[in-house]
């Protein structure tokens, strides 16, 4: 039997937060963490969490998994489970509505913060924008994300200036459009980050890097922006 | 009833997907107050999920590219009952929608000319089905509808669009007149529930694939479009029409794209044969889906299928090379050695065909006004009431949609219904308040799952739904079966309207929504059932062993489900496009 610890806590009936313990038959296989919930919910309908797609696209399941952040549903049990136990947290450092549910409102407003769409000062032309093969490379390993959350909340800058420091998700979208060719806007983006919290929070220690769920790397991207600062200080 | 609160807009939009948040950023770039209600953060709903790429013919993979082979294509693929003036309409004007969503940032895959890159896709010709194997598909890598939703949400942030996320609409407000004024909305987080009032409600509310146990679609694609509309009394077309995407990952069924045959993988049996060939000489592993899907099926019947059970077949990738997959598929990799543990640059993916997509709807015409038919048969417009992408049935995509036609028509029908809102707002548009009792009558669905006590457990009626589904409305139907389907169906209805809610607490109580949602998942369900069983033929996605050919004779036409006497009626196909020749039925073989 599998030990599943689910942090629960409904507003309205509990004064605080506990852990409640279920015991759970994986029947030897190994299950996706989302599909542990699904089970559990099917008999306790009171768990509460987010979940749509389960193909680790649309970023609903961000969680807490025996203290790494990462997706439910692409998670299974074999890469997360330590000694028969799996604890399930919700995402660190936002405030919870209900048991898994954090209010990403604050995560969100980071994202907003960057201007996450592109600006083009130039009139459109009547078919597509012309972009060659290497200038769209430069958006790999960008435009993927997915906006669950893992990295800001697995990074304690995030935790002390979640309304000061964008952040690595947030970081990664601004790099997105300063590296997109057909933006123009490089000027006033990096004006609106030229201060000591919003970029130079970064400590570099990898946190958002190690948990992405989608293989990304905001630290680098965090760097790309660092350097086009300084280089424009100069 | 009397402190609950209304909120006004000019226009609502259900749904945060591809078709909503196209509607609403062209609705919110004209001035007037529109806002968004979605269950889920936009970025999270379906759309999300689409993986080869929009179809459209902006001519960069071929210079001479032409919309009107587009137009032929997807005629062909409907097997004859899509609408020729929609067809036309989005096969036209889907360049345009497309250069404006890459002007708005999207970030396509690019060819060495720097235009946006195009992929082959099942049933795609050149010189109306004459010039062989056309590439008509855009893509971003093979993450376009990730790319599209998240630029479109961006383009919403640009335009201050209003945003309810995370509130679920229940029920269609209608007035004395029987115009719709609006939804009942629950704000998830807190639990409390308003009157959303508007001059235009526009359902996005996409598709409803977990009617079946086995689906590629998301767990929010409960049909809540379809069944707000059905409890309101409006028909549905073509609901008996359900696409069985040829690749589900089996067990998972997690969708793997048709761009991987696109880009030359195939399909092969347990001995190793490529039988697609048998079934379709010319276009073999890109012929129609529904096409794809049967030859697979037949395969697996027959004994030819793989693995322990023979209850699948490989889908074979290691041939293109482990730089093609990782440039051009990278999201197939992983979803391939996150579900199948397979990586697809050594060996075969294990697929199966899995319920996808639902080509029936609302009716609506090309400007998304919702349609009903009067008792002479002629189309009526509901006032109030607009549906776009997949809970619409414009028709674009009739008995069968092919691939990278379902991002265009969101696209082109979410701006189209966003473009006439905004004229008929600019006219004017004068409707009665709803009364209290009219309030009160959307509001009776809710009030008696917040007052219930007792039933079975939500998730044991939606198991036992989606497994009469499965079993008795899948990719081959015959009357014995289906008959059976509808007696359980007739069965569950009760026990589903009578569900059970113990959790009865305000804040973000999912248990209430997915008692909500089962509600909408079994009127798709019974309305799939009953217009299947009536349709006494074989087209498209529609097979039956008992009758196993097309008859244009009685049904070259639409079918229309009326709920209140669940009935299925008939209405005509449009064979009038206004700028090519009608392209007249004839036998479709790829």
């Amino acid at each position: 039997m599998l030990k599943v610890s689910i942090y629960r806590y409904n507003p309205e009936v509990d004064d605080k937060p506990y852990m409640q313990d279920f015991d759970f038959d994986t029947q030897g296989k190994d299950l996706m963490v989302l599909d542990v919930l699904e089970q559990l919910k099917s008999q306790d309908t009171t768990i509460t969490y987010r979940r749509s797609c389960r193909e680790g696209v649309c970023g609903s399941d961000g969680l807490n998994m025996n203290g790494k952040n990462g997706l439910a549903c692409i998670t299974p049990l074999s890469a997360t489970v330590k000694g028969n136990k799996l604890v399930l947290r919700p995402l660190p450092g936002l405030p919870v509505i209900r048991d898994l549910i954090v209010d990403m409102s604050m995560f969100y407003a980071q994202y907003e913060k960057v201007q996450p769409y592109l600006q083009n000062n130039s009139p459109a032309p009547a078919i597509e924008r012309l972009q060659s093969p290497e200038d769209r490379a430069k958006l790999d390993g960008l435009y993927e994300c997915i906006l669950c959350a893992c990295c800001s909340t697995s990074c304690p800058s995030f935790w002390w200036n979640p309304d000061r420091f964008i952040g690595p998700a947030g970081l990664l979208q601004s790099y997105r459009f300063l590296a997109d060719s057909r933006d123009t806007a490089t000027e006033e983006r990096l004006a609106k980050l030229d201060d000591p919290f919003s970029v130079f929070r970064c400590h570099g220690i990898q946190n958002c890097v190690n948990v992405c769920p989608k293989g990304l790397n905001p630290t680098r991207a965090i760097g790309h922006i660092r350097n086009m600062l300084l280089s424009r200080a100069t | 009833m009397a402190n609950m609160r209304t909120i006004s807009f000019d226009g609502v939009i259900v749904g945060g997907g591809g078709a909503g948040m196209r509607a609403a950023l062209q609705l919110a770039q004209s001035g007037y107050k529109t806002a968004v209600i979605s269950k889920v953060f936009p970025t999270r709903s379906h759309t999300v999920s689409a993986q080869g790429g929009i179809t459209c013919a902006i001519a960069s993979a071929d210079p001479q590219d032409d919309w009107r082979w587009h137009m032929y294509d997807t005629v062909k693929g409907s097997d004859y009952i899509g609408d020729q003036d929609a067809i036309e309409y989005m096969c036209s004007v889907g360049p345009e929608a497309v250069f404006e969503l890459e002007h708005m940032g999207l970030p396509f895959s690019r060819t060495e000319e720097g235009r946006i890159y195009q992929r082959p896709f099942g049933g795609q010709s050149k010189n109306f089905g004459e010039g062989g194997q056309a590439a008509r598909t855009c893509a971003a890598a093979d993450r376009t509808g990730h790319a599209l939703l998240h630029t479109l949400y961006q383009g919403n942030m640009k335009n201050n669009t209003v945003f309810f996320n995370e509130w679920y609409a229940t029920d269609i407000v209608k007035n004395q007149d029987g115009a719709v004024v609006g939804v009942i909305a629950i704000c998830m987080e807190t639990g409390e529930t308003v009157y959303v009032k508007s001059k235009a409600t526009v359902f996005a509310t996409g598709g409803a694939g977990r009617i079946y146990a086995s689906t590629t679609n998301a767990h929010i694609n409960t049909g809540d479009g379809i069944g707000m509309a059905l409890r309101a009394g409006f028909p549905v077309q073509d609901i008996e029409m359900w696409q069985f995407h040829p690749t589900g990952i089996h067990g998972a069924g997690v969708l793997v794209t048709e761009g991987c045959r696109g880009e030359g993988g195939y399909l092969v049996n347990k001995d190793g044969e490529r039988f697609m060939e048998r079934y379709a000489p010319n276009a073999k592993d890109l012929a129609g889906r529904d096409v794809v899907a049967r030859s697979m099926v037949m395969e697996i019947l027959e004994g030819r299928g793989c693995g322990p059970e023979g209850d699948h077949v490989y889908l074979k990738l290691d041939h293109l090379g482990e730089e093609v997959l990782h440039s051009r598929l990278p999201g197939i990799c992983e979803l391939s050695e996150t579900f199948a543990h397979a990586n697809p640059v050594h060996e075969p993916v294990p697929v199966v065909p899995t319920c996808h997509y639902m080509m029936g709807g609302i009716p609506t015409n090309v400007h998304g006004q919702a349609l009903t038919v009067d008792a002479s048969g002629n189309d009526v417009v509901i006032p109030g009431l607009y549906a776009c992408g997949e809970v619409a049935c414009v028709s674009v995509h009739g008995a069968n949609r092919l691939g990278g036609n379902s991002l265009l028509d969101l696209v082109v029908f979410g701006r189209a219904s966003g473009l006439f809102i905004e004229k008929a707002l600019r006219e004017g548009i004068e409707m009665r308040d709803a009364s209290d009792s009219d309030i009160e009558q959307a509001m009776s669905r809710l009030d008696k799952l917040n007052n219930s006590t007792g039933g079975e457990k939500v998730a044991d009626l939606r198991k036992e739904l989606q497994t009469t589904m499965q079993n008795h409305f899948g990719v081959f139907r015959n009357e014995k079966f289906m008959q059976e389907g509808i007696q359980k169906l007739a069965d569950l209805r009760g026990r589903i309207e009578n569900a059970a809610l113990e959790d009865k607490s305000q804040a973000f109580n999912t248990a209430r929504i997915e008692a909500l949602e089962l509600h909408n998942l079994f009127e798709v369900a019974e309305a799939t059932a009953i217009a299947a069983e009536e349709r006494k033929e074989s087209r498209g996605a529609h097979a039956r062993d008992d009758y196993q050919d097309r008859d244009d004779e009685n049904w070259l036409c639409h079918s229309m489900y009326f709920p209140g006497e669940k009935r299925v009626g008939k209405r005509a196909v449009n064979f009038a496009p206004k700028t090519v020749d009608t392209f007249q039925p004839k036998t479709r073989t790829y």
